[in-house]
């Protein structure tokens, strides 16, 4: 944890805005090794995908649409602002010491509704994975605000800066199998791309569904999904990219997840039960729930790559 | 042993931070982070083992996935300066 | 049987471990960014593969040992490659690689000089 207050040090102080979108990403890596010693699996797995990878990425590409150097500002020192930090942080510190130590067992938070969850979550739904039967199952109205959320984020960026360019085409458009002089040179990275994103996707698919019984899931099956069509954008030619996931794609699928979540629950209010209730979907309770969050995180990981797909997108193809 | 692997692993990010605080060049600052990403991949695979959890493993292949990816698109964006120019006159766009 | 199997694994371990010290003190020590990617590359290919063969050998013949396996072939496969567009990237940058003259006096033209090549 030191480190991170290095980095966090580091990052306020230093001007260029490059380093510093370098160090955020040391510092999301070391967030995901914080979150493996704590245990959470699933949190870690998450915070590598986005935190490290996708982010630094976007962060990049908004680097290349402004400077890259922060300003300097004329700041005299703010004796008052120091002191308002120190004493709300004090104030946090102090509200802490009144939590019970870390893994206490007789803490509030393992009494209620957690052993309940870790007690009867095998029995109801069959799935050896707890995070995933919570996020999918007991909370699922909460993960459908959250693929909510993802969709409204992709379609935002899309309306504010995901404009249709018209005018004269600066380049000759590439006739299929050409690549820019550019790129040419680079066969070491194509050679290597082309091994690589089949097992990269397939990794997808494989996390995707193993998200019942290790960690993985939805989200995060997503972000490698999409990460691997950004290793081909970077790679290759970006339009020969945006060819091959047309917009209409991406649309189409950021709609078709958060569609597919909402039409489980309406399936099964539609057979009798209330709104994403998956035990009346089939003839047992725990095939009904395995089949439902099946179909749950397919949507959100159909959401999820759909949107990092179409952000990325939109902001490589921005000029400056 | 397993101990001493890790806080050879964690001497070393150590020494990767340095690297990526003060190097003089961009292109020292990418490097640092790719190294600091393989060494994490090294410190979960082996906490994973301290820890008797395996499930670790998938954890640290997609560390060493993410981090091919980010080393590669900043080391495009840095050449380039961009991440792929669009070549304009696009009736696609977006939307 | 096993006491040698322990005693390899151990042997790795304690190499793999060794290993990612000296790179990362060569990542901090030498002069130039190109001769930092030595080091870089000292993590990657000899740290890492000697850490996880010292922990395939622990884990037996089991799923676990298929993933770190994969794990250890895909860094074998990106490590060099990022290396490479980092390279790449530096001499289009404009970073000249740092190369000792020889202080013997006489001109020698054709010594290794790595810049003419891309």
């Amino acid at each position: 944890m030191g480190f991170m207050v290095v980095i966090g040090v580091a990052v306020a102080r230093l001007r260029n805005l490059f380093a510093v979108v370098m160090l955020t990403g040391i510092f999301s890596l070391t967030a995901a090794v914080l979150y493996v010693v704590l245990d959470a699996v699933d949190v870690a797995f998450t915070e590598a995908a986005v935190g490290a990878g996708i982010s630094t990425v976007l962060m990049l590409g908004t680097l290349a649409l402004t400077t890259s150097k922060e300003k300097a500002h004329e700041s005299g020192s703010h004796p008052w602002a120091l002191m308002l930090v120190v004493v709300t942080g004090m104030a946090l510190v102090y509200g802490t010491l009144d939590m019970p130590p870390y893994g206490d067992p007789t803490a509030a938070i393992h009494h209620h509704v957690a052993p309940y969850y870790l007690e009867k979550s095998f029995g109801h739904t069959g799935l050896p994975n707890v995070v995933t039967s919570i996020l999918a199952s007991y909370r699922g109205y909460d993960t459908l605000g959250e693929v909510f959320v993802i969709f409204t984020a992709a379609a935002g960026v899309l309306l504010i800066i995901g404009r249709a360019k018209f005018g004269r085409r600066r380049t000759a458009r590439l006739a299929p199998g050409e690549l820019r002089d550019s790129m040419r040179q680079n066969v070491i990275l194509r050679v290597v791309s082309k091994l690589l994103i089949p097992v990269i996707l397939l990794f997808a698919f494989y996390v995707q569904w193993h998200g019942d019984f290790g960690p993985g899931g939805g989200f995060q099956a997503g972000v490698i999904f999409a990460a691997g069509f950004i290793l081909y954008a970077l790679i290759f030619d970006i339009d020969t990219a945006r060819t091959m996931i047309s917009p209409r794609f991406t649309r189409l699928g950021l709609a078709a997840g958060v569609l597919l979540y909402t039409l489980v629950g309406v399936a099964s209010m539609l057979k009798g039960g209330t709104f994403l209730d998956y035990s009346v979907l089939a003839d047992t309770q725990v095939k009904g729930q395995h089949l439902g969050i099946l179909l749950v995180e397919l949507g959100v990981g159909i959401t999820v790559a759909s949107a990092m797909v179409s952000i990325f997108f939109t902001f490589a193809r921005q000029e400056r | 042993m397993m101990g001493a692997v890790a806080a050879a692993v964690l001497v070393s990010m150590a020494l990767a931070i340095f690297r990526s605080i003060k190097g003089p060049t961009v292109y020292d600052r990418i490097l640092a982070v790719n190294a600091f990403g393989t060494l994490t991949v090294v410190l979960i695979s082996v906490y994973g083992f301290l820890s008797g959890r395996p499930e670790f493993l998938d954890l640290a292949l997609v560390y060493a996935l993410i981090n091919f990816i980010a080393t590669i698109a900043v080391s495009k964006y840095v050449e380039f300066s961009h991440m792929g120019r669009p070549s304009g006159g696009d009736e696609l766009g977006d939307i | 049987m096993a006491l040698v199997l322990d005693i390899v694994s151990w042997g790795l371990l304690g190499v793999g471990a060794v290993m990612m010290i000296i790179g990362a003190i060569g990542m901090i020590r030498l002069p130039d960014v190109f001769a930092r990617m030595h080091g870089a590359g000292i993590i990657d290919t000899l740290g890492l593969g000697a850490i996880m063969a010292g922990l395939m050998i622990q884990g037996g013949l089991s799923i676990v040992t298929v993933k770190l396996g994969l794990i250890v072939l895909f860094v074998l496969f990106t490590g060099p490659t990022a290396t490479h567009a980092l390279a790449r990237a530096a001499l289009h940058g404009g970073v000249n690689p740092q190369i000792d003259e020889p202080d013997t006096g006489v001109e020698d033209k054709d010594q290794g000089d790595v810049s003419s090549k891309t």
